[in-house]
């Protein structure tokens, strides 16, 4: 069965660094599924190219472009992500929040998640665990134990980059190939969420006998 | 079919004057609005109603009184009122009273309000919104069905040998219609009852409302009032006119482009076609209008919101002449045209409530029971046999 993993970048500049990095980390996902003997599929969302689909969904009350239902619906239905932002301001872009906040909260119940992110200098490497970690967990989503930064410096000295990528895809390349193995043990009774929503849908209906339950006097 | 406006009642600056309006002043364009509807030959004003500021309509009762007492034929109702924050035996009284008054001029919208302050302001929390919508609800068809009535629940004070004056007129309770654009909970409710189920339709994609609709049609069925089809089905819709869509454009722009609720965001041309907003010619309107009864099915009752966002005036009122001259009258001859004879043309009036007798499902606090509890026997024979 072939995965989908979607990969999310935050760059602005065209060609970006953040792109550059994300097509490294995409490879080496690919590779690294490909040696568990599964095919995957990388799709590509530039934010950049969503950004007046994000501004009007922000200031119309939460009405979704097409566009933006379209990749909402991709990403719910992803088998796993990568997500890479340049670093602005200490944080991750605003870009990258306002999609990640034009998500139904729903949207990464479980998803294998691998971050990156992009900057100048190093010093600002802990972005990785003091601000997108928490935003995926926040997002009920599993956040590989290896994280990518990439400072400039990386793209051109002798960095160990290439090994942090390569053991960051194999650890999101287990999960991505493994979650078939994971189902079928019976229900789930740990009250988890599993399930994914992209907001496209209305999701599951309650019996209104349920609803009324305790409140019809 | 029904047509008519639907006002949220806000306070707003002209955008092309800087002026804005008294309270006294907005609450007197309602009114005037309303009369026109009545004039121009539309057929319902439905208020909002809101606790909060830069809104005028806090006291929709007192406001539909003093509409009522103006007018003969308009149809009075609210958009919408709030099950989850009022009590539940004031809206019994509030809106029987009314009733009274308008000589069952009336129907109701209920809805659960979106800001979140106004429900600590009334006591109640916001994340029991649904629970409250269903819990006061459910007492409202009793105060309004059962002479004497004895109640506990989990939000309001028990009732002991509580008896709602004055009774609905003619015995016969307001038909009810429930708003909501994406809790399918409140779909559900309106199904189960076999109340009217209104999606504001306004700020949303056609997607999404055909969902919703198609959702409460489908539960309707299911609770045994009639076929999907004969749902009653309510859609806001907005929009502005001129003789030339370039015209209408030029007009409605600075508006649009300061409105509460989407201004300085997506573009007028992109919000139109991301929702049902229509800024064009008589015919555009039209043409756009009956395209919602091919996502939404043939429905019963059309609401138009056309004086926000600080449109003067004098300039709502034109706009009501020209629904009411050039484009309400086509849309009824073409709805009916395309309306299957089975569907009904209009959602239940007082007229055609008491006509159906004292023994019409409308007059039970739970028409669905029968239908669940015929179920419920059949599959149990099955399993014996």
């Amino acid at each position: 069965m072939t995965r989908t993993v979607v990969v999310i970048t935050a760059g602005l500049s065209v060609p970006s660094s953040t792109r550059l990095l994300a097509d490294q980390v995409a490879d080496a996902v690919s590779a690294q599924v490909g040696a568990r003997g599964e095919a995957v599929r990388l799709e590509h969302v530039e934010l950049r190219e969503l950004a007046g689909d994000l501004a009007s969904y922000m200031t119309s009350g939460g009405v979704p472009t097409a566009r933006l239902s379209e990749v909402r619906d991709l990403v719910s239905s992803a088998d796993g992500m990568i997500a890479v932002t340049p670093v602005f301001t200490a944080s991750y872009s605003g870009l990258f929040k306002m999609f990640f906040d034009a998500l139904d909260t729903d949207a990464l119940n479980g998803m294998p998640v691998l971050i990156a992110a992009t900057a100048g200098t190093a010093r600002h490497s802990l972005v990785l665990d003091h601000a997108m970690r928490p935003l995926f967990a926040y997002l009920r989503a599993v956040v590989v134990p290896t994280g990518v930064f990439a400072a400039t410096e990386d793209f051109g000295g002798t960095t160990d980059l290439s090994a942090r990528i390569t053991r960051a895809a194999g650890e999101l390349a287990g999960l991505v190939v493994g979650t078939d193995h994971v189902a079928g043990f019976g229900p789930d009774a740990s009250g988890r969420r599993t399930t994914r929503t992209s907001g496209t849908d209305l999701g599951p209906v309650t019996d209104f006998a349920d609803l009324l339950r305790g409140h019809a006097g | 079919m029904q047509f008519g406006i639907f006002s949220v009642g806000d306070v707003t600056p002209d955008p092309t004057t800087g002026r804005t309006p008294s309270e006294a002043e907005r609450i007197e364009s309602m009114t005037r609005i309303a009369l026109k509807a009545e004039e121009v030959g539309l057929d319902v004003f439905a208020t909002g109603e809101h606790h909060n500021p830069p809104f005028v309509p806090s006291s929709p009762t007192t406001h539909l009184g003093f509409i009522a007492a103006k007018t003969d034929k308009l149809l009075l109702s609210t958009s919408t009122t709030l099950i989850t924050t009022n009590d539940p035996v004031k809206i019994a009284e509030d809106y029987a009273m009314l009733q009274h008054l308008s000589g069952g001029r009336i129907d109701l919208m209920m809805g659960r309000g979106n800001t979140g302050p106004v429900y600590p302001w009334f006591g109640k929390d916001i994340r029991d919104g649904i629970k409250l919508a269903i819990e006061n609800y459910h007492l409202l068809r009793l105060l309004w069905r059962e002479p004497v009535v004895n109640w506990q629940g989990q939000f309001r004070t028990p009732l002991q040998g509580y008896t709602s004056t004055p009774a609905p007129l003619d015995g016969t309770p307001p038909f009810v219609w429930h708003g909501s654009i994406r809790s399918t909970e409140i779909a559900e409710q309106a199904a189960y009852y076999g109340d009217g189920f209104f999606h504001n339709h306004i700020f949303w994609n056609k997607e999404h409302t055909e969902q919703m609709v198609r959702l409460y049609r489908q539960r309707f069925e299911h609770y045994g009032h009639g076929s999907a089809d004969q749902a009653i089905v309510g859609l806001g819709g907005q929009v502005f006119m001129g003789t030339t869509e370039a015209e209408a454009k030029r007009q409605f722009r600075p508006y649009f482009d300061n409105a509460p609720v989407y201004g300085h965001g997506p573009s007028l041309e992109d919000f139109s076609t991301m929702t049902p907003l229509t800024v064009g010619t008589p015919e555009q309107v039209i043409e756009r209008t009956l395209g919602f009864a091919d996502y939404a099915g043939d429905y019963q009752r059309q609401l138009f919101l056309i004086d926000h966002a600080g449109l003067p005036i004098d300039v709502v009122l034109e706009q009501l002449e020209i629904l009411g001259r050039d484009v309400v009258p086509v849309l009824r001859t073409e709805f009916d045209r395309r309306r299957p004879a089975h569907v009904p043309s209009d959602p239940p009036t007082h007229t055609s409530l008491v006509a159906a007798g004292p023994d019409a499902p409308h007059h039970l606090v739970e028409p669905a029971r029968a239908t669940l509890e015929a179920a419920t026997s059949t599959s149990t024979q099955g399993a014996t046999a």
